[in-house]
């Protein structure tokens, strides 16, 4: 586990595997959207706009995945004390919260003409939302406990990012456990209820957002280490201006 | 005498705490499963009827074959089923694109004395089936022979 704890060897790996990460996820991810806007059919009974579903999965996808990479990197800073752990976390929340307002907004905008309304409030649509105002709520957590004197002391952000963490089953099975306007899950383990015509390219989207989600963590990564680096150096320079 | 890594206490104390805390959730998820879903369905209706004139909402399938336009041209009937109860309801405006006839549909509104739904406003729900339109012709079996013959 600490082989990869080390800052070093950690930036070393991430200058060749962020822009991997983001080249690769901007082709994919762009080759997706222009298969599932241009050539994928359109569907029976919804017509032309079931091709919001090529942004909105993905974005409700990674929209929990982000809270899922803040929940897994708190546990790491609380049990093994991971040096990059809430470097990590903080670099997840903001891409994190990004593709869940995607999510909300491309919902609205499918909602509409699907269901004849912008917005209900029903189980899947109102998890959804609460997931928002954790990020925000986690985001304004981490940049208070940022500036305390000894950093990565404060574990508050940490914790909450395990209780937010229940947010995320909740959201899954809210289709599930009760009525909801919004549908079941049409994809599940091993077993998909939408024609392969959708099926590969709604596929193919999601791993290149996820790609890109993950280079653009990489990238927010180096440059909070960066940060950190300046911020070190001029604190150093400032207490030896103090002393002479 | 086993003395636990400072590390794997700090593992063990969170990971209790993350089963108590998902328990807790999951029970507070169980005590809402009634509260939180967002309508009703036609049995649930017939078993336990609301008062008339109380807002509620009524969910479940347009029955095949129910659906008639009145008179005037913007009154419709038709009935919600859910597999067990049948539900008639009658709405006056326009409705969504998505609703048709077998497919699932949201009324909000109130039931009325004589066993009548009346709806103020209606959404279509769609389910999680996505099938091409150039199968639009054929029964949803048919449909899906061709999608698992084609996977």
């Amino acid at each position: 586990m600490h082989g990869f704890a080390n800052p070093a060897r950690f930036l070393r790996n991430a200058r060749w595997l962020m822009p991997l990460c983001l080249g690769v996820g901007l082709g994919v991810a762009g080759l997706a959207l222009i298969w599932g806007v241009m050539l994928a059919p359109a569907e029976r009974l919804q017509g032309e706009t079931v091709r919001i579903m090529y942004l909105h999965v993905p974005a409700a996808w990674l929209g929990m995945a982000g809270w899922m990479g803040i929940a897994g990197a708190s546990l790491a800073e609380l049990v093994w004390r991971h040096p990059l752990a809430a470097i990590a976390a903080r670099a997840c929340a903001l891409p994190g919260t990004v593709f869940t307002a995607v999510c909300l907004l491309t919902g609205s905008l499918w909602g509409r003409p699907a269901w004849g309304t912008w917005w209900v409030w029903d189980g899947r649509l109102t998890s959804m939302l609460v997931l928002l105002f954790l990020y925000f709520g986690w985001i304004a957590l981490s940049q208070a406990s940022d500036s305390s004197a000894g950093a990565g002391e404060n574990r508050a952000p940490a914790i909450f990012g395990l209780v937010g963490a229940v947010n995320v089953p909740i959201i899954h099975y809210s289709v599930i456990w009760w009525n909801s306007q919004h549908q079941p899950p049409s994809i599940t383990l091993g077993k998909s209820a939408m024609s392969g015509d959708f099926l590969v390219p709604l596929l193919a989207a999601m791993l290149g957002f996820t790609l890109i989600f993950a280079g653009v963590v990489l990238a927010r990564m180096r440059a909070i280490l960066a940060d950190q680096q300046a911020e070190a150096r001029l604190r150093r320079k400032a207490f030896s201006q103090v002393e002479f | 005498m086993t003395l636990m890594k400072a590390k794997h206490q700090r593992l063990v104390l969170l990971v209790s705490a993350l089963v108590v805390l998902v328990a807790a959730a999951l029970l507070a998820a169980w005590a809402l499963r009634n509260q939180a879903s967002y309508f009703y369905v036609p049995s649930e209706i017939v078993a336990h009827p609301p008062e008339a004139g109380r807002a509620v909402r009524l969910g479940g399938m347009v029955e095949q074959g129910s659906l008639k336009t009145a008179a005037d041209g913007v009154t419709i009937h038709f009935v919600v089923q859910d597999g067990q109860a049948r539900v008639p309801v009658t709405f006056r405006g326009i409705v969504p694109s998505l609703f048709v006839e077998g497919s699932g549909v949201v009324a909000e509104g109130s039931m009325q004395a004589g066993g009548m739904f009346v709806a103020d406003n209606l959404l279509a729900k769609h389910d999680e089936n996505y099938v091409p339109r150039e199968m639009q012709d054929m029964t949803r079996e048919q449909a899906e022979k061709v999608m698992r013959e084609t996977k």
